[in-house]
């Protein structure tokens, strides 16, 4: 990796881009199954443009990031480094996880907070192949009256919202595309 | 612009707001802890509001601020000009046209859209607060669920007054799992808490930030046989003639007169606009 490539990929103005994805990610979140644009960042491959974006808005040198499998890489671990200062941690000890849903898995390894500090739980950031509109049946907070997303694995976001209020929070990224799915929401299959 | 950084905080400070917002929009009705800073105004003017504005808004947003209701009182023209000078965001006294709106202790008439957010500042966000002084005790209680001290004290108001005395910061149940105190805000308030746009609320002094998100339920706690009500002064509004808004009563003289006025400055204008006139409105010059 050159050192030009090393060091570009950031927000071109910082309080501008970031105001821009957090507003869009604050979205997302309160209103899940919702699927919206989110840029600003350029990271390196195989880290999308959106989970790219995302982390440079929300990740600094208070935040512990856990980079699962294919995501690991010497280029994406450098860019991170270099852009936001977050510390590499294992996945128990994470409040941002990045990767697809098979090198996060199991969920078990997250953090969920505890019964009096329920915010005190791991942030995943799911990397997708396509986010859409269909799929899962999804009820809760933040819906009128039901909502569809292209889930990877229900039973295992089932379990996760069954233990509210703890759990995991999550994003979906695909491309430039976000979406969330907090754990306050209820999940059926297809049907 | 100027020499401050955009909306006045320093970036990590804006990161560190912004993770917890995320956090209260996924577990509705949580206090989530979080490092409130020091602002240039003082505690109880809305620091908490201030700050979660500053990490909400955008350079296109247009800002709206209301104390009370009313768009013109001190606190609400200096956080409004404080968001003008610190982000150069647009500013407005129209609801209709905010993007983002800080309110103190109401919320607006007009039904709110989903393109709208509500900062709520928060003097004390702890419902259980004046019932039990300990955190670790309250903290305990909302972990546990044990919700039971708060209906004691909404049946002591009936022992002793013959109904739920409470008149503001009614105490709700959120999604059927936290108690929340929806800042000061009249109850008559309450039934709009459910509804379309984000809605945050940020106490600077108790460094904590909650949120709603939109249609999330929000039940205000009562009993079978003396269920919850919406209250408010029984007259129109002496000005615009409205019988569904929120009303202040103005004391005229030293002769006991008085006059109800919406409290809800732009609705009660928009709707002087629009013709309607109320009991004052002629011969008063306001």
């Amino acid at each position: 990796m050159d050192a030009q490539s090393q060091f570009s990929g950031g927000f071109q103005n910082a309080p501008i881009d970031a105001a821009h994805a957090f507003r869009t990610a604050m979205t997302v979140m309160a209103r899940p199954g919702e699927i919206r644009r989110i840029t600003g960042g350029q990271p390196p491959a195989p880290l999308s443009l959106a989970a790219g974006s995302l982390l440079l808005t929300l990740c600094d040198p208070d935040t512990g990031v856990f980079l699962a499998g294919a995501i690991d890489t010497d280029a994406v671990r450098q860019w991170l480094t270099f852009h936001t200062g977050a510390p590499f941690v294992t996945a128990d000890q994470a409040d941002f996880a990045v990767g697809t849903w098979h090198s996060l898995a199991p969920l078990g390894q997250f953090r969920i907070g505890t019964a009096e500090y329920p915010d005190r739980s791991a942030t995943l950031i799911v990397e997708c192949e396509d986010l859409r509109p269909a799929g899962s049946v999804l009820t809760g907070p933040g819906i009128r009256d039901t909502a569809h997303l292209s889930l990877p694995d229900v039973p295992a976001l089932q379990a996760n919202a069954a233990r509210y209020p703890l759990g995991c929070d999550f994003f979906f990224t695909s491309g430039d595309k976000i979406a969330a799915l907090p754990r306050s929401t209820q999940i059926r299959a297809e049907g | 612009m100027n020499e401050y950084n955009f909306a006045y905080l320093d970036e990590q400070t804006k990161r560190m707001i912004r993770r917890a917002i995320l956090k209260a929009l996924a577990v509705p009705g949580y206090q989530v802890p979080f490092a409130s800073r020091e602002m240039p105004m003082p505690y109880g003017w809305g620091t908490g509001g201030v700050q979660v504005s500053a990490a909400t808004l955008t350079p296109e947003d247009t800002f709206k601020v209301i104390d009370q209701g009313a768009d013109d009182t001190t606190n609400a023209v200096s956080i409004r000009k404080f968001f003008e000078n610190t982000a150069g965001v647009a500013t407005t006294e129209e609801t209709t046209k905010a993007t983002v709106i800080q309110t103190r202790h109401r919320i607006p008439e007009v039904k709110l859209t989903e393109d709208q957010i509500l900062v709520y500042q928060v003097p004390i966000p702890e419902p259980l607060r004046f019932l039990e002084p300990r955190e670790t005790e309250t903290r305990k209680m909302h972990s546990l669920g044990e919700y039971g001290l708060m209906h004691v004290k909404l049946y002591e108001d009936i022992s002793q007054h013959g109904a739920i005395s409470t008149a503001y910061a009614y105490p709700v149940k959120v999604s059927g799992r936290y108690v929340m105190d929806p800042s000061p805000i009249p109850k008559f308030d309450n039934p709009k808490l459910e509804m379309d746009a984000i809605q945050l609320f940020g106490a600077g002094r108790e460094q904590r930030i909650y949120a709603l998100p939109p249609h999330t339920k929000v039940v205000s706690l009562d009993f079978e046989d003396y269920p919850f009500e919406a209250t408010k002064a029984d007259h129109p509004c002496d000005l615009c003639g409205a019988k569904d808004s929120y009303l202040d009563e103005v004391i005229m003289d030293d002769a006991g007169d008085r006059m109800f006025v919406c409290s809800d400055t732009d609705y009660c204008r928009t709707r002087r606009a629009q013709g309607h006139d109320g009991r004052l409105s002629k011969e008063d010059a306001v």
